[in-house]
């Protein structure tokens, strides 16, 4: 199997006031260029921490992280990040927003003509062509993630990241930004780990589910490989029996293996 | 200065208090056989007026009761002037604000705008180095390490206690004044952006990350929009300070300004000029602290 985002024996070990605390043990992980994988777990299990890893953000003295045969020294722009609460500049306009990214990464090779179409179409792709010049506290919280999703698509990273990206957005907005990734991803061919704690959103967006053991010492505890046809559409999959047994898959490992004691 | 910010939101209880205003108005139209129509337009102008009126009259009363008391105290002691006396007194003054017989006798005019030259030197030049300082302060760990224990220890001094300094090192009033102003209105803005500068939310400085952003332009587009406003603030504080300290500073130094005006009226035995000067001093400030609180709303991205 081709190995686009290595991790091997990857530890994270974090330094607080009681002692060393051991968040990550031991995991080992290969992606595929152009595959969807989400990180499920219950809260608490590292699956944050696992996404910022590879994001470069934090950083570990054990094991190794590869991204396209290179190591993970530090955060660059090939690896764009969806953050879980879209960290828009708010003194920005939507377009402004985008365009900071874009010029960051394409500003050395393109002219201001070029740059202003990335940005325009990262915006049009997830549809948000008219908000342009609105500021991100006069949209909604759903318009402001798919701004964050522009603003990482228009990097062209190597790796899509998304940390719980449609976490704080109510049901049938999540559904419909869902669906609307699902179909950038197919055309752009984008490789993407995601961060999520909802197991519908990740039995209909992955090729693979990687679910984590509780923490602490957290690790992968099974890898589920999603094998249902794409393009997948919502209505149809809830009649599928397959997918209601890969649902179940998760859902027993969640709560039958991995059941926290009530907390 | 803190009134002045603790007074707006009382307003606008007073001025949101005033709605149940209009559920009263319909009795009062039913009092007039009218058709209907012009009562309800007549009860909302009474509604509306009445909203305004309850706006300003907690303000009207205080200050009228204000003025009573300090009418009452005048009555008692005959050298202090009454409001009367003291209003006439100020529409002379004010009649020629821009005369000039020689150095010590210039027009209210004068002295103002020599008292405002002198903050705006003084706490200009404070801006200039303390907002910087500030930026590298809250940038840098071991910068705000080595500067703490300093500020700690200067920022309490009071700041007349910097005027024998001033004056030893320049040898003149003047820029020992405006070395006063400077002193004492340089701590709250280095201490304001510092504070500003670590309270940049994580999520932003993770995108400078992730974008690899360089520091100018981490400086120009995440960290500059993002502290403007504890900025702001800490310039607020500053020319507060500033304007509180100049009066006191310009009795001791001399020249023409109003600090020393003040001064000079006292040694003239006119209270009323004292008097005017004291409300002159309160409505500078208070325009001044107005024009910063309008500059920050226009800057506030919540």
């Amino acid at each position: 199997m081709e190995k686009y985002v290595q991790i091997e024996n990857v530890n994270m070990v974090f330094d607080t006031q009681k002692g060393p605390f051991v968040a990550l043990q031991n995991v080992n992980l290969n992606v595929a260029q152009g595959e969807f994988i989400t990180l499920i777990g219950h809260s608490g299990c590292g699956k944050s921490t696992l996404l910022n890893l590879v994001a470069g953000l934090l950083k570990t003295d054990n094991g190794v992280l590869l991204c396209a045969g290179r190591e993970i020294a530090g955060p660059g722009p090939d690896r764009g990040v969806v953050f879980q609460n879209h960290s828009l500049l708010p003194w920005l306009t939507c377009f402004e927003n985008v365009h900071l990214a874009v010029e960051r990464v394409f500003g050395a090779k393109e002219d201001k003509a070029q740059l202003k179409q990335r940005t325009l179409d990262a915006l049009a792709l997830v549809g948000l062509t008219h908000a342009e010049h609105k500021r991100p506290q006069e949209i909604s919280g759903g318009m402001k993630q798919r701004v964050g999703i522009a603003r990482a698509l228009a990097m062209e990273p190597k790796v899509l990241l998304m940390d719980e990206p449609f976490g704080a957005l109510d049901a049938l907005t999540r559904a419909h930004l869902q669906d609307e990734l699902m179909k950038i991803a197919a055309n752009t061919h984008s490789t993407v780990i995601m961060v999520t704690h909802d197991v519908d959103e990740a039995v209909l967006l992955s090729d693979r589910i990687v679910m984590l053991t509780n923490g602490p010492s957290a690790t992968i505890g099974e890898i589920l490989t999603v094998d249902l046809p794409r393009p997948r559409e919502r209505l149809a999959l809830a009649e599928n029996p397959h997918y209601h047994h890969l649902r179940g898959q998760v859902l027993e490992f969640l709560y039958h293996r991995q059941l926290r004691p009530a907390a | 200065m803190s009134t002045v910010i603790a007074m707006q939101p009382k307003l606008e209880i007073v001025a949101s208090a005033a709605p149940p205003a209009e559920t009263q108005a319909p009795a009062a139209a039913t009092t007039t056989p009218e058709p209907v129509a012009a009562p309800v337009a007549n009860s909302r102008l009474f509604a509306y007026s009445r909203a305004f009126l309850r706006f300003l009259i907690p303000p009207l009363l205080g200050l009228a009761l204000f003025i009573g008391i300090w009418a009452i105290v005048s009555q008692s002691s005959p050298q202090l002037p009454g409001p009367v006396k003291t209003w006439e007194s100020a529409v002379t003054l004010f009649s020629h604000p821009f005369y000039r017989n020689g150095p010590n006798d210039q027009g209210i005019g004068w002295n103002i705008l020599n008292s405002l030259g002198r903050v705006g030197i003084g706490f200009g030049m404070a801006a200039l180095i303390g907002i910087p300082m500030g930026f590298l302060v809250g940038r840098f760990k071991f910068l705000n390490d080595m500067t703490a224990p300093i500020i700690s220890l200067l920022r309490p001094v009071s700041p007349l206690a910097w005027l024998p300094i001033g004056l030893l090192v320049f040898k003149a009033a003047n820029p020992a004044a405006i070395w006063v102003i400077f002193i004492s209105s340089i701590w709250p803005m280095i201490i304001n952006t510092a504070v500003g500068v670590t309270r940049v939310p994580e999520d932003y400085m993770n995108v400078a990350k992730v974008l690899k952003l360089s520091e100018w332009k981490i400086f120009s587009k995440i960290l500059f929009p993002a502290v403007l406003p504890y900025m702001l603030t800490g310039i607020r504080l500053s020319i507060g300070v500033a304007w509180l300290v100049i009066v006191a500073a310009e009795m001791l130094t001399g020249g023409v300004g109003i600090g020393f005006w003040v001064w000079d009226e006292w040694n003239n035995l006119n209270v009323a000029h004292i008097i005017i000067a004291i409300f002159v001093v309160g409505i500078v400030g208070l325009l001044l602290e107005q024009v910063l609180i309008t500059i920050a709303k226009r800057f506030s991205y919540e």
